[in-house]
Order: C-alpha cells, then sequence, then structure tokens
C-alpha cells in the first residue's frame, strides 16, 4: 500500500530552485532514505510533505489525502523530529510531552510519554528542563515526542546527529521494531552511509534538487559497481551525478 | 479543539509556575507608572484643583489591559522562535486559530492580574477605587481586551513575516498608537486634524468612555458601540493580513528558518 506519493515536486526561493520537479512514493511498513549532499533539497522536499513550506507546483499525497488541502488530517497522523529543532527550551520533560500528547489527542498523555521515554531510554528526570539537556538528550526527547501519536508516516531530518554510537544503535533498533510492530513508514535524511546501508529498504539520492539515483542500497552499489554507499555519496557530491557502470565502460 | 487550547494555555502558565519574576513583571512595570504618574497628577491637582488625577489612574490601569493583552498574542510566536519550538508547533494538528485562542486566554488572565493588582495599589495609594467605573468596567475590559488582541494579532503577524527582526516592534506597536487614542487626556486636547485621525481607533472610544463615565457615572453607551464596531474591523482587517502572511511564509519557506530575505 503505498502512502506517500510525491509527484513532479519543484519548488523555488526567489532565483535559488531547491527542488526540480521530483516525484517518489513510499510504501507502508518501508524505511525511505533521501539522502544528498548538502543543498540537494532533502529537507526541503520533508518540509513541503509536512505542509511547513508549499510547493510551487506538483502534488503531496500522504495516506490518501492532499496536501495542503487536508493538512489537519495528514499532520494528525503523521510526526516528525529533527535534530536542528527542539521542544519549548521553558518546560520540563513531563510538561512538553504532556503539552503534546494533549496536541496530538493522545488518551492517556502521561502513561504514553511514560511509555516512550522508557522506550527511548530517557532515564531522566521528569522535572529536567528541556533547555538544560545535552544536544543528544534532546534529540531523543525529540523523537520521544515524534512516536507520542504512533504516527503512520514518520519523517526524521536527521535524527541521529548527536546521538552517541551506543544511543544510535538503539535508535536504529527502535526504527527496525517501529516498522516490524506498527508498519510504520519511515522517510528520513542522514549524513551516515553506514547506518543508511543498514536501516534503509530504499534511497534516494538529490542532488541539486534533481533525483540522480534510487534503489535498495545493494542496487545502487551494483548498478554503479562502488564498494558502498559512502562512495556512490562522495561520486554524486563531486560529479552531481551518478552514471551507470555500463555507460561508464562505454566511454 | 478545546483539549488543543487547554493543552497551549497550559504550555504557557507552566511557565508562570516556575518564574516568579514574569509573575511580579506583569505587576511591577505598570506599578511604577502608576507611581510616578500618580504623584505628578496628584500634584498638579493641588496646584489646579482638577478631576486630573482620578483620569490619570484609569487611564493608566486601563492601558495596561489594553498592552497585557496584545502583549500575550503578539510575542507568542516570538516565544517559540525564541526556545526553537515553532517547527513543532506548525506540524502538530494545532490549528492556528487555536494557537490564538490559547494566547487571547492567556492575555485574558494576564490583563486579570494585572488589574487587580494595580486598582489595589491605586486604592492604597490614591484611594481611587476603579470599582467606581461600576458595571461599565465590563464592557470596558471587555472591548480592551478584544483590541488588545487585535493589535497582538497583527504584532504576531509581523514577527511571522519579518522574524525575530521585527522583535523591538512587538513592544512598540502599541505605543505607536498610544499618543493618539487618548489615554490621559481627552480627544478635544488633539489638534483637530488628529482629532479625526483618532476616531478610527476604538481605544479612543474606551478611553472617552472611561472618563465620562468617571465624570458623571452614566454608561456611555455611544462610545462603547462604536469602539465595538471599530474593533471588529480591525479584527477582520488583521485576520485577513494573518491568513495571507501565513501563505506568504509558507512560500518563502519562512517557518522553518529564522533567515528573512
Ligand atoms: N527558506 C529558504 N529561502 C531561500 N532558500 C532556501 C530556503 N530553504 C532552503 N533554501 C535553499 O534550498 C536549497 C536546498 O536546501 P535544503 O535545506 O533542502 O538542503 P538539504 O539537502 O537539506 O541540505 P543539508 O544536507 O545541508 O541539510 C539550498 O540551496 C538552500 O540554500
Ligand atoms: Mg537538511
Amino acid at each position: 500500500m503505498t502512502v506517500v506519493t510525491v509527484t513532479n515536486v519543484v519548488k523555488r526561493f526567489g532565483e535559488t530552485i531547491a527542488v526540480r520537479g521530483i516525484s517518489f512514493s513510499a510504501e507502508r511498513g518501508e524505511i525511505l532514505g533521501l539522502l544528498g549532499p548538502n543543498g540537494a533539497g532533502k529537507t526541503t522536499t520533508m518540509h513541503m510533505m509536512l505542509g511547513l513550506t508549499s510547493h510551487d507546483e506538483g502534488s503531496v499525497r500522504i495516506l490518501d489525502l492532499e496536501m495542503p488541502k487536508d493538512r489537519y488530517q495528514i499532520l494528525q497522523r503523521v510526526n516528525f523530529a529533527s535534530a536542528y529543532v527542539s521542544l519549548p527550551a521553558n518546560l520540563t520533560i513531563d510538561e512538553s510531552l504532556y503539552v503534546y500528547g494533549k496536541l496530538y489527542n493522545v488518551k492517556d498523555p502521561k502513561r504514553r510519554a511514560k511509555e516512550v521515554l522508557e522506550e527511548l531510554e530517557v532515564d531522566l528526570p521528569g522535572s529536567a528542563l528541556v533547555g538544560t539537556l545535552s544536544a543528544g538528550q534532546k534529540t531523543r526527547l525529540n523523537l520521544c515526542k515524534a512516536l507520542l501519536n504512533k504516527p503512520a508516516v514518520l519523517f526524521l531530518d536527521e535524527p541521529t546527529a548527536s546521538l552517541d554510537p551506543d544511543i544510535a544503535i538503539k535508535v536504529r533498533a527502535i526504527l527496525k521494531k517501529l516498522q516490524k510492530n506498527h508498519g510504520t513508514t519511515i522517510i528520513y535524511t542522514s549524513h551516515y552511509m553506514q547506518e543508511v546501508e543498514e536501516l534503509c529498504d530504499r534511497t534516494i539520492f538529490l542532488a541539486r534538487g534533481s533525483i540522480v539515483a534510487t534503489g535498495t542500497p545493494a542496487e545502487i552499489r551494483e548498478r554503479s559497481k562502488l564498494k558502498n554507499l559512502e562512495e556512490v555519496f562522495v561520486t554524486i557530491a563531486r560529479d552531481g551525478e551518478l552514471r551507470d557502470s555500463a555507460e561508464k565502460d562505454d566511454r | 479543539m478545546i483539549a488543543r487550547i487547554l493543552a497551549m494555555v497550559m504550555r504557557y502558565l507552566f511557565i508562570y509556575k516556575r518564574s516568579y519574576i514574569r509573575i511580579a513583571e506583569l505587576v511591577f512595570f505598570p506599578l511604577m507608572d502608576l507611581l510616578v504618574w500618580g504623584f505628578v497628577t496628584l500634584y498638579l491637582e493641588q496646584v489646579t484643583q482638577s478631576k486630573a488625577v482620578l483620569f490619570m489612574l484609569g487611564g493608566i490601569i486601563l492601558w495596561d489591559i489594553f498592552f497585557r493583552a496584545q502583549q500575550a498574542v503578539g510575542m507568542s510566536v516570538l516565544q517559540e522562535m525564541w526556545v526553537g519550538n515553532t517547527l513543532n508547533l506548525f506540524v502538530s494538528p494545532l490549528r492556528s486559530y487555536e494557537l490564538i485562542i490559547s494566547t487571547a486566554i492567556v492575555g485574558f488572565i494576564r490583563a486579570l492580574i494585572t488589574i487587580s493588582g494595580l486598582g489595589a495599589c491605586a486604592y492604597l495609594l490614591y484611594a481611587f477605587n476603579i470599582l467606581e467605573l461600576g458595571f461599565a468596567l465590563v464592557p470596558l475590559f471587555g472591548l480592551l481586551l478584544f483590541f488588545g488582541w487585535t493589535v497582538g494579532l497583527f504584532t504576531a503577524a509581523l514577527i511571522l513575516r519579518y522574524g525575530e527582526a521585527a522583535e523591538s516592534l512587538a513592544w512598540i506597536v502599541p505605543f505607536l498608537i498610544q499618543p493618539f487614542v487618548a489615554v490621559f487626556y481627552p480627544v478635544s486636547a488633539l489638534p483637530p486634524l488628529l482629532q479625526v485621525f483618532a476616531q478610527v481607533f476604538p481605544c479612543t472610544h474606551i478611553f472617552e468612555g472611561m472618563r465620562s463615565v468617571l465624570h458623571d457615572g452614566g454608561i456611555p453607551w455611544g462610545s462603547l458601540v462604536s469602539a465595538f464596531l471599530l474593533t471588529l474591523v480591525w479584527i477582520s482587517l488583521t485576520g485577513t493580513y494573518l491568513a495571507r502572511t501565513l501563505t506568504h511564509v509558507r512560500r518563502k519557506g519562512y517557518l522553518t528558518t529564522a533567515a528573512r530575505g
């Protein structure tokens, strides 16, 4: 079942064309990696799917609903976390999760908050102010918020940036578990290619606003005859595209 | 809908729970105003024998109701920017109007605290009883809140559009209109051209109404109705501007960045 369909989406910021008519889709229970060099358009694409930024052309459909027409119906059933966005710094952990639990219409917000805190192994006092947490602790708390409403689609923008390797492994395990147990679709960006290879069912490589390669990590390695995604990434970052190995041989 | 509004009201009140400074701030600054201007007019009254003190104190207290309501609604967006929470709110199912209503409720609470605190101080210091306004106090308070929210909404739209650069505007906007809305002196004290200009602001009619009550005790229906109708006009203009601003900032991607180009 397809839960996310992006069709010919274009986004311009004045002179800059951040996204140049890209199309892709994501299936239920799929972990899809949006990859590419800095400025490729990953965050912009994600923000358009969340209705934070409007698209100039094309369409975004999520869970059989249209963004931005059905904005709030969609937002009720998806969630988002990023290492670069925080919960309110002047609230405590308990307060902020309670407020967001209520915003997402969660039945028993206090109990649900406890569940997600345990799941992500945040063992800090609930009375700690969000603003006083370390970067990694904040990132984990953001993930807690993102799980409160048991989202059907989870958007994660560099969720593992600033996590220590131990926690990063645990977070990956949790994402796998969500996928397996709840059929959650996860669309996520990351610059850690090893993590991508381990986690993603499928990847989309963007460069300068266009899709330059797509497929399972294995397929992409195969086609490009490169050793790993790291090399694929570097090739794309330097050449702005990924030529098939067959093409390369022709030259 | 109600649950989300209440959640946001709590989100703002949680902060007060921990911060006595913030609570003190609600009464402290206006109290300073009350002290300085109260004594100044007390002195003038000795010299000139008039109801100046009455009007001055009424003006200070009522102005602060307007100011608190404007601040609560206007500063909310800025507050969320400061604590890095804007994006999380805009990807949640919280509707814009629910956010606005919740900040309006917080503004109401803040205004209530201010008016009680200042009212008590004015009574102790100057034997000025704000309750002497009688029943008229209710519509005056309500109208000031209403227009305060409206100006706050306009401020919030400016901040969304121009970012933190508009921060100082959030503080200044109320004072930009203060000279023209006859807070501390009657409209008749203004030059003729400004008298006409003053009529477009609901505040003008509210403060004229207040003086009329303090003067002879009757309820100034004309002023109240004018203020109400004008506020309706202002709020529909502001609402339209805010809606357009939201479309604009989504197109420009401003919700997701502090940069404005
Ligand atoms: N609000 C905006 N106004 C103007 N230009 C923008 C805005 N947001 C993004 N851009 C531009 O759009 C392009 C894509 O940016 P985007 O943030 O989507 O990249 P990204 O792939 O997420 O990069 P990174 O890996 O660095 O996070 C960049 O050239 C960026 O400068
Ligand atoms: Mg990015």
